[in-house]
């Protein structure tokens, strides 16, 4: 019987074999769906596995505090309204300090990018100094900047300035060559071809950049607060530290997680808006 | 306006590229250039219009451009070369946006030449969106918007499948056929060449120096109906390349 139902397919010049199989499927992958609900229940059962584990004694008090105890602490820190304050006092050395270390790491990028004279002049510095640890640079800093602010913003803008710098010249060296030369042919000015033409392409770049650079500057925000800082978030993780209250330490580690959560939450919306053009 | 090349020749890094070639492309004339790959075509192209200097002879324009012509050298490229992040409407605008021209006047500038190449309804398209035969007009359109004078163009549908290729042979016939702009056009295809060059100019392989040139003297407009007349000229260019081919294998193989 299977063999007449077969028969009624009209298939082309397909001569008959009773083995058929379905050609074995090889795609798929490598593309990303957005699958919302998987980071909150990450982080949920991580934190649900380090409770439990906690309350049992299987993880000593002593080794890690529960969860529980690390929030209490930051209610603590709520109630007392000292959570403002700090958290103000690091998210403006954070923003002045990376938007200054960004805004200029993009013009000397710019430059390197466009100028062969500042490439063979700045790059080398560039290599040579973005190795150097920041946080050895520090006693440095409190001398030129003074031991207030100054010296804390200047820790997190250099260390944001040399990343965005090589990201930003490395996204001007793949802008299309073939899309300057159109802007020639139309006889656009310079000006134009690099505000029109090479900064729109070296934009995936500069993007990718700013993600690297944000995480630098808040590792950065905690060796910067380690001297003279009487607020901020690394002062109080650092104070904590000092005193072994391990509740407020990790109540202060969760907070530059969750800054750092929602920059690059902001960040994903930039690259969303602004490259939107991108297959 | 006539564009004159005289005795262009031109090296790159101690090989010689072009060898003394000189041309004119008159007012009104689409000449085709053929030659085999690697014969400096593109290197031709980029000198005529600027974008490179000859290590010898010049590259001359005469007579006085096309009234309000804003950029009477314009390219078209044959990987289109349009930016990804702008809009049709965009691209076209970008070429515009630096000389001065009220928005208002840009506006109208943009719906006609898309009106003219049938892209009204794709002015809000990124470029991603579109086909190659789409992008290739959008190209068109944009070259239009600056009204060129000569238009050099670098194997513009070579990109294209052979049913687009021949749409848009047909869209860039009915287009001269109407503004009688000048070409330099460059190709590998014969078939666009016998279709649409008035001259067509055979190159050697490399150094390119001119081989032959081909005069046709059909109307364009008659030519996608008279295709058997055109079959002869075609197979003469072809001989002429392909023994140039063989030359070129040949040179190869006593050098190895
Ligand atoms: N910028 C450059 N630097 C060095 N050599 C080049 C450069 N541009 C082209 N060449 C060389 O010059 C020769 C001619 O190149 P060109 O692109 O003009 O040839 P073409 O006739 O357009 O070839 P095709 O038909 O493949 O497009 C080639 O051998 C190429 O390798
Ligand atoms: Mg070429």
């Amino acid at each position: 019987m299977s063999h007449d139902t077969t028969r009624d397919v009209p298939a082309a010049g397909v001569s008959e074999t009773g083995n058929q199989r379905p050609v074995p499927f090889r795609g798929g992958g490598f593309v990303h769906r957005s699958l919302g609900p998987v980071a909150p229940i990450v982080f949920l059962v991580i934190l649900a596995i380090w409770e439990l584990g906690s309350r049992s004694g299987f993880i000593s008090a002593i080794a890690l505090p529960a969860p529980s105890e690390a929030f209490g602490a930051l209610v603590d820190l709520f109630q007392t309204g000292m959570l403002w304050k700090h958290l103000g006092a690091s998210l403006y050395r954070l923003i002045v300090g990376w938007t200054l270390g960004s805004l200029l790491g993009i013009a000397v990028g710019l430059f390197i990018g466009l100028f062969s004279l500042a490439r063979a002049g700045l790059l080398p510095l560039v290599s040579a100094l973005f190795p150097v640890p920041k946080i050895a640079l520090l006693p440095l800093f409190i001398i030129w900047f003074g031991i207030g602010e100054g010296s804390k913003v200047a820790t997190i803008l250099f260390g944001t300035f040399f990343p965005t710098v090589i990201a930003t010249y490395g996204g001007v060296d793949n802008v299309d060559r073939n899309l300057i030369r159109m802007g020639q042919s139309f006889g656009l000015s310079w000006l134009s071809i690099v505000r029109k033409i090479i900064v729109p392409g070296a934009m995936p770049a500069i993007l990718s950049g700013f993600r690297i650079s944000a995480s630098i500057a808040i590792v950065l925000l905690v060796a910067a607060e380690m001297i003279g800082a009487e607020f901020g978030v690394g002062a109080y993780i650092l104070m904590a530290g000092a005193l072994f209250a391990l509740d407020q330490l990790i109540a202060g580690v969760a907070l530059l997680s969750v800054i750092g959560l929602i920059i690059a939450w902001l960040i994903g919306k930039l690259e969303k808006r602004l490259l939107s053009w991108r297959t | 306006m006539q564009l004159l090349l005289r005795n262009i020749t031109h090296h790159y890094g101690g090989r010689t590229v072009l060898d003394d070639i000189s041309l004119t492309v008159d007012d009104g004339e689409i000449v085709c250039i053929v030659g085999p790959s690697g014969c400096g075509k593109s290197t031709l192209l980029r000198i005529a219009g600027g974008l490179e200097k000859p290590d010898q002879g010049q590259a001359l324009l005469s007579g006085p451009a096309p009234e309000g012509s804003l950029n009477p050298l314009t390219y078209i490229f044959q990987d289109f070369a349009l930016l990804p992040w702008r809009s049709v409407e965009g691209n076209v605008s970008l070429v515009l946006e630096d000389h001065g021209i009220a928005a208002a006047e840009r506006k109208a500038i943009i719906a006609d030449v898309l009106a003219r190449t049938n892209l009204s309804d794709f002015a809000k398209a990124l470029p991603r969106q579109l086909s190659g035969g789409m992008k290739q007009r959008v190209a068109i359109a944009r070259a239009l918007a600056v009204k060129p004078a000569i238009m050099l163009m670098d194997e513009p549908l070579s990109a294209l499948d052979s049913q687009t290729r021949e749409l848009l042979m047909d869209d860039l016939v009915a287009l001269w056929t109407r503004e009688r702009f000048s070409a330099c056009y460059v190709t590998h295809n014969l078939n666009e060449a016998v279709r649409l060059g008035s001259r067509i100019i055979v190159l050697s392989r490399r150094p390119g120096r001119i081989r032959d040139v081909v005069e046709i003297d059909m109307p364009l407009a008659e030519r996608a109906d008279r295709l058997a007349e055109l079959e002869p000229l075609q197979r003469r260019v072809w001989e002429i390349m392909r023994e140039e081919a063989r030359e070129a294998d040949r040179e190869i193989s006593d050098v190895a």
